[in-house]
C-alpha cells in the first residue's frame, strides 16, 4: 500500500478546499492580475481531479510567489528563480504527485532563465505558471525582462535599450511540449489553459499575462484580446512547430504593440516525459523512490554485497 | 630523510595511463599484504602535461605520502608538444624524468623508457652528475620495444611494471593475477607476457641497488579504496537515492561513482545545468521523501549559497559535499588546499544553522557521510561533509570487513500518515510542521502526497503552519528553536560511543598539534617521529568543525604548554575558527601552514615543529610558520 493515499484518491473535490485558512485572504493590490491566476487554479483543481494533499505548488519570489501562500496544498515559497529545479526534483522523487511551479517573469525569465531552458529541454512533467506583468513589482516598479524597449524606471531612467525576451519561442526552442498564453482577465481561457497544461504529460508552460495596476499602468489591462484559436485572422496547427514559432513570434511583437494575442501556441503530446525517457534507459525505477522509505519490508542494497568485491 | 618503504612513483604524461597503472601497483602491493597509499598529482590538462602518481607500501601501517619517494618510474610524456608548437615550455617529454629528480631520495632508483626518451637529450641534463651526487641507481630500459614485441606501444606501463617488480624482488604473479582479471583475449596475453619479458629482462641488469619490498601480510581481505569512494559509498549505505550535480574537478569522482551506482541502487542521478540547480534539486527531492545530496568544489559551492540558506531555513534535510581545491576562484583546479573553511561554514545570509564534518581519511569519510545523513535527517539542516583534492584521490588499503554495515535508510523526523493523523494540527487543517515546542529544536515533518500533512516551507520566516510571519515573538521562537538544534547536535554528538576526533601521541605530552581533515594522518606520522626524535608532543586531528568540539579541543588545549595548528591555508582558518569558538588559548597556538598545492609531507611538519620551537621559520618546502598571538 501506498504511504502516500492522498495520491491517486478518488473523491468529489471542491474549490473552496483551496481556499487556505490561514491566509484566504491575499494581499494582493486591488485589480491585480495575481488574482485572475488563484481563480483560475483554483477552478481546474477539481477538474483535473486532484486534490490539496496530493498538489505541490513551489514558488520562487515576488507577488507571484505568494500564490503558495493563497493556495491550499503542500506548498513551497523558494528562492527567486529557483522554482525549477526544486519542482522537478520533487517530480522526480514522486511522480504522483501533481507539481506546479510558479513564478514572475522576472524569476522565470531573468534570474531563473537557465533553469526555464533546461526544464523545459528535458520536458519534466510539470506544470510551469510566469505570472507575466512586464514588470518588477515587489521592488517597486523596475524594467523586467518582458518590458518592453524604451521602458522608463527607476533604474533605466534613460528607457531601456533592450529588447524584451520573447517567452513563447524561447520556450519552445528550449523544448517546452505545451505552450499557452492567457491573461488575468480572460477567466474561462485561463482555467481551461491550466486544465490542459496539468494534463499534459511533459513540460507545460503557461505564460500568464496579470496586469499590474500599481507600478505598470502603461500595459494596461490586456484588453481587449484575442483567442487565436478562435480568431478568423489566424489558422496554424499547434502540432507545427515552424507554424507555432511564427505565430509566437507574431504574437510577441504584436504585444509590443499593444495586441494582446493569447491562446494555445504549441502542443506536443507525442514527447515522452523525462520520466519516461530515465526509466526507458533504467536510469529511474518503476516504484516512485519516496515509496520505500516508509516501506517496512523493503530491501536496501548494500555497498557491501555489490562494490566492495572490485576493490579488493 | 628517508625510511625502509617502498616509494614507487610512476611519472608520464596525462593520458598515458599513469592512474590505472598505479592503480594496479597499489593493488597488487596490497595483496601481497602490504599496506598500501597512493598520492596523485596531476595537471590541470587533458593530455600532455607531467603527471605522477606515487604508491608508498610498507609491512607496517602506512597512512600518509612519504617525504620523497625512492622509486622512479619514468614513461616520458607521449603526448609532450612539438618544439616547434607554440605553446611549449621546455622539453616536455623528459619532464617526466627531469622534474622528479628533487624528490628522490639517496640511493634511489630510476628506471626510464629509452622507447620514448631520447637518451641524447637526457645526456644533455644533470641527470648522470646528480646521479653520481645522489648515489642513485638508474637503468634505461627500452619498454616502449619490449612492449612492442609482444603488443602494442602503449602496452609500455605493463613493461614498467614488470622491470619494477624484478627490480624490487616481488613476486610477478600478482600483477598477473590483476590482468587477467581486467583483461581478456589477445590484449591479457600481450601483458602477460610483457610482464614475463619485462621481468626477465631486468633480472638480466647488472643491478647496483639495495632497495627490496618487504614481505607482509595482512589479517583479513583488503580493499583499495579512494576518499571519493568511501564517500560515496557512505551516502550509499546511509540509503541515499538521489544525487544531483555539475561537474568540477575534484568533487567529479564522487558525482561519477554516484552516478554510476545509483541505477543499480534503485535510485536517481541528476546532471544538471548549474550548481544552484544542482543543490535546490537536492532539496527538491528531500522535501519529497528521499535521502538527497549534492556536492561541487569551490566555485560550484559558491553558487549552491543560496539554496543552502533556504535549506536552513526550511528545515529541509540534505547533505552536500565540497571538495576544496587550491583557491582563490580558479585556483590551481588539480592541487589541494583546505582554505574553503570559513567559506563553507558561514556562506548564504544570515546566521549559519548547518552542520560540517572534514574526515580525515577513507574510514573516516564513509562513517562521517553516514553520520552527516544521520544528523541532516534527524535534526532537518543541510549537513556538509568538507574533503579536498587530497583525500579525494589518494588511495589506501582497509579491511573489507569494514564495510559489512547495515544501511540506514532511516528519513529521521519525518511522520507517517498514520502519525500525522495523530499530529498537532491548525484549525484550518494544515498540519504544525514547525512547531516552537519542537523537542532539541526538532519539529517533525510530514512529505507531500501524504493525506493531513499539507503546510508551507518558506525562505520566509514563517509561522507553526509556514506562512509568512513577522511577528517578533514568533520571530525570535523560531530562531532559537532552530539555533537550538546545534547545540543538540553537539550533544549527541558527544554521546557517540566514538567521536570524530582523533587523538594520537603519549597523553600527558607537553606539547600539542592541532590540525583538521586530511592532513590529519601525516600530522600522525610527524608526531611518531618527534616523539622518536626525543620530542614531547602529541597530536588531535578534529572532524567536527561545526558545531565545534569544545569541550574535546578545551581538554586538549589545556593539557599541553603550546599548541602547533598545522593546515593547508594561507590565513590559519582553523586556528581562527578554534579561538573564536573557544574565546581563549590565543597565546598557546601558533600555525604551520602549507598552500603551494602539495600536502604536507610528514618530515616537512616534523621540520616546522623544530622550528617551531625556537620561533624560527621551517627550513625546508613552503612552509610558513606564524607565532602565537603576543609572541
Amino acid at each position: 500500500m501506498s504511504a502516500f493515499t492522498a495520491i491517486g484518491e478518488e473523491r468529489e473535490i471542491d474549490r473552496e478546499e483551496f481556499t487556505p485558512g490561514v491566509e484566504p485572504q491575499p494581499t494582493w493590490c486591488p485589480g491585480c492580475g495575481d488574482f485572475g491566476v488563484l481563480k483560475a487554479l483554483k477552478q481546474a483543481m477539481p477538474e483535473v481531479g486532484r486534490t490539496p494533499d496530493e498538489t505541490m505548488l513551489v514558488t520562487g519570489i515576488g507577488c507571484s510567489g505568494k500564490l503558495s501562500s493563497y493556495f491550499e496544498s503542500y506548498g513551497y515559497h523558494s528562492i527567486h528563480g529557483r522554482s525549477l529545479p526544486i519542482a522537478r526534483a520533487a517530480k522526480l522523487a514522486n511522480p504522483g504527485l501533481e507539481v506546479i511551479a510558479a513564478g514572475g517573469d522576472g524569476d522565470g525569465y531573468g534570474i531563473g532563465g537557465n533553469h526555464f531552458m533546461h526544464t523545459a529541454r528535458e520536458n519534466h512533467d510539470i506544470t510551469y505558471i510566469v505570472f507575466n506583468n512586464e514588470i518588477f513589482g515587489l521592488t517597486k516598479g523596475q524594467t523586467s525582462p518582458t518590458s518592453p524597449k524604451g521602458h522608463k524606471s527607476k533604474t533605466q531612467p534613460h528607457g531601456s535599450a533592450k529588447d524584451p525576451v520573447r517567452p513563447l519561442s524561447l520556450s519552445l526552442a528550449s523544448g517546452a511540449s505545451y505552450i499557452a498564453r492567457t491573461a488575468a482577465v480572460n477567466p474561462q481561457q485561463a482555467k481551461e489553459i491550466l486544465v490542459e497544461a496539468m494534463e499534459h504529460d511533459g513540460f507545460a508552460h503557461v505564460d500568464f499575462l496579470t496586469q499590474c495596476p500599481t507600478w505598470n499602468k502603461d500595459a494596461g489591462e490586456y484588453v481587449p484580446y484575442t483567442d487565436v484559436q478562435e480568431s478568423d485572422e489566424f489558422d496554424f496547427d499547434i502540432t507545427d512547430r515552424r507554424e507555432a514559432a511564427d505565430m509566437m513570434y507574431e504574437t510577441e511583437s504584436r504585444l509590443w504593440e499593444g495586441e494582446v494575442l493569447t491562446g494555445r501556441f504549441y502542443h506536443d503530446a507525442e514527447r515522452p516525459s523525462y520520466s519516461e525517457e530515465k526509466q526507458a534507459i533504467g536510469e529511474m525505477p518503476e516504484e516512485p523512490v519516496a515509496e520505500r522509505y516508509f516501506d517496512e519490508d523493503a530491501e536496501w542494497e548494500r555497498t557491501a554485497d555489490e562494490l566492495i568485491d572490485r576493490h579488493t | 630523510m628517508t625510511d625502509d618503504t617502498l616509494m614507487w612513483r610512476i611519472a608520464g604524461g596525462s593520458g598515458d595511463g599513469i592512474d590505472s597503472t598505479s592503480q594496479n601497483f597499489a593493488r597488487a602491493l596490497m595483496r601481497a599484504g602490504l599496506d598500501v597509499f597512493t598520492h596523485r598529482h596531476y595537471p590541470s590538462r587533458i593530455r600532455g602535461g607531467h603527471t605522477y602518481v606515487e604508491v608508498r607500501a610498507s609491512d607496517t601501517p602506512v597512512r600518509s605520502r612519504g617525504d620523497g619517494f625512492n622509486f622512479l618510474l619514468a614513461l616520458g610524456d607521449s603526448f609532450a608538444r612539438n618544439p616547434q608548437d607554440d605553446a611549449y615550455y621546455g622539453n616536455e617529454e623528459l619532464k617526466p624524468l627531469t622534474e622528479q629528480l628533487d624528490d628522490l631520495n639517496e640511493g634511489g632508483v630510476i628506471v626510464y623508457d629509452t622507447g620514448q626518451l631520447d637518451e641524447e637529450e637526457i645526456a644533455q641534463t644533470d641527470l648522470d652528475e646528480r646521479a653520481e651526487e645522489n648515489d642513485w641507481h638508474v637503468y634505461p630500459m627500452d619498454l616502449r620495444n619490449l612492449a612492442r614485441e609482444h603488443g602494442r606501444d602503449v602496452m609500455r606501463n605493463t613493461a614498467g611494471v614488470g622491470v619494477t617488480a624484478a627490480l624490487v624482488d616481488m613476486d610477478v604473479s600478482y600483477f598477473k593475477d590483476l590482468v587477467r582479471e581486467a583483461m581478456s583475449g589477445d590484449v591479457m596475453e600481450a601483458n602477460l607476457e610483457i610482464l614475463d619479458a619485462a621481468y626477465e629482462r631486468a633480472q638480466e641488469l647488472d643491478q647496483t641497488h639495495d632497495l627490496t619490498v618487504p614481505s607482509g601480510s595482512h589479517d583479513g581481505e583488503q580493499a583499495l579504496m579512494t576518499g571519493s569512494n568511501a564517500i560515496a559509498y557512505g551516502a550509499l549505505d546511509a540509503g541515499c537515492r538521489f544525487i544531483s550535480g555539475y561537474p568540477m574537478t575534484p568533487w567529479t569522482d564522487v558525482f561519477t561513482i554516484m552516478a554510476q551506482n545509483l541505477p543499480k541502487f534503485g535510485g536517481v542521478s541528476e546532471q544538471v545545468e548549474d550548481e544552484i540547480a544542482a543543490a535546490a534539486l537536492a532539496i527538491g527531492a528531500s522535501h519529497a521523501g528521499v535521502k538527497a545530496m549534492s556536492g561541487s568544489s569551490g566555485g560550484g559551492f559558491a553558487l549552491m549559497s543560496e539554496p543552502l540558506g533556504l535549506a536552513e531555513m526550511t528545515e529541509t534535510p540534505v547533505v552536500l559535499v565540497e571538495a576544496m581545491r587550491a583557491g582563490p576562484s580558479t585556483g590551481m583546479p588539480t592541487k589541494s588546499e583546505q582554505a574553503d573553511l570559513d567559506f563553507v561554514l558561514y556562506t548564504s545570509q544570515g546566521d549559519s544553522c548547518r552542520v560540517v564534518f572534514a574526515p580525515a581519511n577513507v574510514t573516516e569519510a564513509y562513517e562521517q557521510t553516514r553520520a552527516a545523513f544521520r544528523i541532516a535527517y534527524e535534526y532537518q539542516l543541510p549537513a556538509i561533509v568538507l574533503y579536498d583534492q587530497k583525500l579525494g584521490g589518494e588511495m589506501r588499503n582497509v579491511s573489507a570487513d569494514f564495510f559489512d554495515r547495515e544501511p540506514n535508510p532511516s528519513l529521521g523526523s519525518t511522520l507517517t500518515e498514520e502519525e500525522l493523523a495523530e499530529a498537532a494540527h491548525h484549525e484550518s487543517g494544515k498540519f504544525r510542521r514547525f512547531r516552537h515546542d519542537g523537542e532539541d529544536g526538532v519539529s517533525p515533518r510530514s512529505i507531500p502526497g501524504q493525506k493531513g500533512g499539507r503546510f508551507l516551507a518558506t525562505g520566509n520566516e514563517s509561522n507553526e503552519v509556514g506562512h509568512i510571519c513577522e511577528d517578533p515573538d514568533n520571530r525570535v521562537a523560531q530562531m532559537d528553536r532552530r539555533m537550538r538544534k546545534l547545540d543538540a547536535i553537539r550533544t549527541d554528538l558527544d554521546e557517540e560511543e566514538s567521536s570524530h576526533q582523533t587523538y594520537h601521541g603519549p597523553t600527558g605530552a607537553e606539547y600539542g598539534i592541532l590540525t583538521f581533515g586530511s592532513q590529519q594522518d601525516t600530522v600522525f606520522e610527524a608526531v611518531d617521529r618527534l616523539n622518536e626524535l626525543g620530542h614531547d608532543v602529541k597530536a588531535l586531528g578534529v572532524s567536527d568543525l561545526m558545531p565545534y568540539p569544545e569541550m574535546e579541543v578545551t581538554a586538549f588545549l589545556e593539557s599541553v604548554e603550546e599548541c602547533l595548528v598545522v593546515e593547508m591555508n594561507a590565513s590559519g582558518q582553523f586556528r581562527g575558527l578554534t579561538q573564536r569558538e573557544l574565546g581563549r588559548f590565543g597565546p598557546k597556538l601558533s600555525s604551520l601552514l602549507k598552500y603551494d598545492g602539495e600536502p604536507f609531507e610528514p618530515g616537512e611538519i616534523v621540520d616546522g615543529f623544530e622550528a617551531s620551537v625556537d620561533g624560527d621559520q621551517p627550513s625546508a618546502g613552503n612552509l610558513k610558520y606564524v607565532p602565537a598571538a603576543g609572541d
